[in-house]
């Protein structure tokens, strides 16, 4: 049968009820002013012309007609590629309030429609699940009372560093100082480590003031911050400063950016925090990084010693991998042999049930300097949705058994287990980052946390704006367009960085002096952990506690 | 927060003047145990050569104390004495208390040829295997040490009541060292193996305060494998097994204790002439960093007595004397009523970067500081 064109409805069509945010606006409040069109990153929203036709009818006259009066307001668009994401910047900016997007309570149809032109869906952002995670609802409940009262958190010294590096037994220890041996490269480092993100997934702007916060805590603060890289480079300015000691350089598949490292190397007044080699990410495990063709400027592109403007997708794996085992020998050797055996080398991995495999290699291998597995509630600036959503290891589980896996062994003490993804998901950072250090993690890093709380990132597992991937962001955090990132203020970001590390620090604090605990970080320390999930427990290894 | 008292002197004492000096500290225990520990042993109807093992334990039952004494056959040693204690059961709690057992023996003639080391190991696993024996049976066997010149009697009930129990105001056992501790129980029940002092190859500490690190000492310890470890059913045991793994196994001097379990902060190390060597001690022994409140007071074959705190010294202890007579105790009146004729005013209550090392000659301590070079060349 022939459709029937006068109807103008077709499979896609989608109403403003089928998309995720709606766009209300009082007309009684507009003033026409422009700002938040002007601001919109998605063009989601535009000035429309309405005529609106008032009947008439003149009884005298026996006459009948209309009027018709023009109005102007503001309406949302209602394509897949201009649906409202609900980043708010129409209310940030409206000088009246006359304009918010509200999430649609409905179910909605773009789920459905977000794989145009055959293509599935991509974002930024974690893995869109809402509500408390298994992080959240561990308690820490090893209470010092009446023997040993509790401890004063603003009173007592602590000491809540951390070790970054390969340490030995202490009887290896103890021989290799008589015999004059190497001893491996060790850095005392603050255990909430600023994620890998990338120069070239996060905007200029982002980037340096990450690195003048993380600056100012090291030497103001006292607070020994470190920061990753992330693949893609690091810029020689930084290189060749004597702040490479706060910064973790990562080498990933693309090894981008790693021309100018090499380079500076002759240069470099200081060694680097360690060198992380990326072998996967809890966000996509199993995927190589992906920087979508709007990021790559020029700056991006000399970075990364590539062409302007094309795609950047990084191989799932190192091409020079025969064997993970052989791969993940050789590179740790050589990187630790360029850095003249006086830099921490470790890999990171998506969390896996095969992570306890990866451990015990390490664990043999005597330059390795720890492990970082990042789990499947890590963000990413982007990645295929089913990636994000579907694949991958819940970080508690997979830390708690790799942990006591040394512990059976005697190492926890010389592999030093670093825990990602999700940390501070829900905002508790200190608390879930302490939970998973009980659980064995010698650290955790924290990524999207560190956007949302010193950038005002808008994402959310509501899946909220989520659009890192196509150098759209609203805030300037993870654009690369001038006009969208000098919205940034770095000097602002660099303030908030101090402001969340000292709060950080403080929390830590709060959660130690009631265990008891001041003098070293409670690492392992499981009796002190409890939660309400007997089978999360079990599974833990944790106390059951209702 | 349970009491400690130790005495250590020139001329033996008996062990009855510790438990009278723990009366003056008795607010801060609960009668939920005594543990007691001699060295430099004078036994008066027997002429104690200080090179026998003794073996210290309690059998519960008959059967266990025949089990005993064929295994002690067994493997080898020949029982060159027998303590008797004249014991008033009335007094103890406990009604499974067949036999308190203090016996020396004599090494097998398959153990002379051995190293010094294999000797110990030998004595240790006997110890342990006999512990084994007793836990396969339903606990009616308990053994605290097997060491030369070392004895050991733990029960459960008020310090002076087992005192009295065993008679030990009859001058019948004397020690130049006494280490006794008044239990107060905490968070772990009632068991003779909770009691201190703890006891491995020679070494042995005791301690108050909760030892809030327990779970990551305890599981570090434990992955080293070797047989001693082992036990736990008080947290203040890992104490006794690091200063064995940091004098025994690390081969370190007594100051190296003090340096691992609560070494210095970060800029003391930063200032200290031998920085490198104590950031990698520290870092390589992280596992085994205390966090208190507790204060550790030890004792050495050589008969060397050791006193030092957790960095927060939460649980201040005393030490006090004279030349020839000296006490350590968690409360200054536990020194005065142990050597009262002393100069009360040269007490001294350690700070946490001091080890008090009372030496064997007892005729002055030493206060050693963190600070302080450390005494050893690897440091160099």
């Amino acid at each position: 049968m022939v459709s029937a064109r006068s109807v103008s409805v077709g499979p896609g069509s989608l109403s403003y009820t089928d998309l995720p945010w709606i766009i209300q606006h009082r007309e009684d409040r507009c003033t026409l002013c422009g700002h938040c069109t002007a601001v919109c990153p998605k063009e989601a929203i535009y000035l429309a012309y309405r005529r609106q036709r008032i009947p008439k009818l003149d009884v005298l006259k026996k006459k009948r007609g209309n009027e018709y009066r023009t109005f102007v307001g503001i309406r949302q668009k209602k394509n897949m590629a201009n649906a409202c994401i609900g980043c708010s910047m129409c209310s940030m900016v409206c000088p009246n309030e006359a304009i918010q997007p509200v999430p649609n309570t409905n179910e909605h149809r773009t789920l459905f429609f977000n794989n145009q032109k055959g293509e599935p869906n991509k974002r930024g952002g974690r893995r869109n699940k809402v509500g408390p995670t298994l992080l959240d609802r561990i308690m820490f409940n090893r209470i010092s009372m009446l023997t040993d009262p509790a401890l004063d958190a603003g009173r007592h010294e602590f000491n809540v560093t951390t070790t970054l590096g390969r340490t030995l037994d202490p009887a290896e220890f103890l021989k290799r100082t008589r015999e004059g041996g190497w001893i491996p490269p060790t850095r005392e480092i603050f255990p909430f480590v600023i994620g890998s993100m990338s120069f070239g997934a996060l905007s200029p702007n982002m980037w340096l003031g990450l690195l003048q916060g993380v600056a100012y805590c090291n030497e103001v603060l006292g607070i020994p911050v470190v920061m990753c890289t992330g693949e893609g480079g690091c810029p020689p300015w930084v290189l060749k400063s004597p702040y490479l000691k706060y910064i973790v350089l990562q080498i990933a598949s693309g090894y981008f950016g790693w021309d100018e490292i090499i380079r500076a190397i002759p240069d470099m007044q200081c060694d680097p925090a360690a060198i992380e080699i990326k072998y996967g990410q809890g966000a996509k495990p199993g995927d190589g990084g992906l920087l979508m063709w709007f990021k790559v400027s020029k700056l991006i592109a000399r970075l990364r010693g590539v062409p302007e403007g094309v795609d950047l997708p990084s191989p799932p794996v190192h091409q020079t991998l025969y064997s993970i085992e052989e791969s993940v020998m050789k590179m740790i050797q050589t990187l630790s042999t360029a850095f003249g055996h006086k830099v921490p080398i470790y890999p990171k991995i998506s969390a896996s049930t095969s992570a306890k495999s990866v451990l015990n290699n390490l664990v043999r291998n005597p330059y390795a300097g720890g492990l970082l597995i990042d789990g499947i509630d890590g963000g990413t600036g982007a990645a295929y949705n089913v990636s994000m959503d579907a694949t991958g290891h819940p970080i508690a589980s997979n830390v708690r058994e790799c942990y006591l896996d040394l512990v059976a062994q005697g190492k926890q003490n010389e592999i030093p287990i670093f825990a990602a993804g999700g940390v501070g998901k829900n905002g508790n950072v200190t608390q879930n980052g302490m939970a998973l250090i009980m659980l064995g993690a010698s650290g955790v890093h924290i990524g999207k946390y560190i956007m949302q709380s010193v950038a005002g990132c808008l994402g959310n597992e509501k899946n909220r704006c989520n659009v890192c991937n196509v150098g759209i962001c609203p805030k300037g955090i993870t654009s690369q367009n001038p006009k969208l990132y000098r919205r940034l203020d770095p000097d602002l970001v660099a303030e908030r960085v101090g402001e969340v590390f000292m709060s950080i620090r403080t929390e830590m604090k709060k959660i130690m002096a009631p265990l008891g605990r001041s003098q070293s970080l409670p690492v392992g320390m499981s009796d002190a952990l409890g939660i309400g999930d007997k089978d999360a427990a079990d599974r833990l290894n944790i106390k059951y506690v209702c | 927060m349970c009491r400690l008292a130790l005495k250590t002197a020139s001329e033996a004492f008996s062990p009855y003047e510790v438990l009278q000096g723990m009366e003056a500290m008795q607010e801060g225990y609960d009668g939920s145990g005594l543990g007691l520990l001699l060295r430099g042993l004078d036994f008066e109807d027997f002429k104690y050569d200080s090179k026998y093992p003794i073996l210290s334990g309690i059998a519960h039952s008959e059967e266990a104390w025949h089990r005993l004494t064929g295994f002690m056959e067994k493997r080898g040693f020949e029982l060159k004495y027998d303590h008797e204690f004249e014991t008033r059961p009335e007094l103890i709690e406990a009604k499974d208390r067949y036999r308190y057992f203090l016996r020396a023996y004599k090494m097998p003639a398959s153990l002379s040829a051995k190293s010094k080391e294999e000797i110990e190991n030998e004595l240790m696993l006997t110890r342990l295997a006999l512990r084994k024996d007793g836990e396969d049976h339903g606990n009616d066997l308990t053994c605290f040490s097997f060491w030369p010149d070392v004895a050991t009697i733990k029960e459960v009930g008020w310090p002076l009541q087992i005192g009295d129990a065993l008679n030990l105001s009859d001058n019948r056992i004397k020690s130049r060292v006494c280490m006794a501790q008044g239990r107060q129980n905490t968070n772990y029940g009632i068991n003779l193996y909770a009691c201190h002092p703890f006891f491995i190859q020679g070494i042995a500490t005791m301690t108050n305060g909760e030892n809030t690190a327990f779970v990551p000492i305890r599981d570090w310890l434990l992955g080293k494998h070797f047989p001693g470890y082992t036990g736990y059913q008080s947290d203040s045991e890992t104490f006794t097994h690091i200063l064995h793994y940091t004098l025994k196994q690390l081969k370190l001097p007594l100051q190296a204790y003090k340096h691992i379990i609560t070494p210095l902060r970060g800029e003391e190390l930063a200032n200290h002439p031998q920085s490198e060597f104590l950031t990698g001690l520290r870092d390589s022994c992280r596992r085994l960093i205390i966090d208190g409140p507790n204060a550790v007071i030890g004792t050495l074959p050589d008969e060397t007595c050791m006193l030092v705190m957790d960095q927060k010294k939460l649980r201040p202890a005393t030490v006090g004397g004279r030349p020839g007579a000296w006490a350590i105790a968690s409360e200054m009146c536990g020194v005065d009523a142990m050597v009262p004729d002393r100069d009360p005013s040269l007490d001294f209550q350690p700070m946490r970067e001091h080890t008090i090392i009372v030496p064997p000659e007892r005729k002055e301590l030493t206060i050693w500081s963190q600070h302080d070079p450390y005494p050893l060349d690897q440091a160099a």
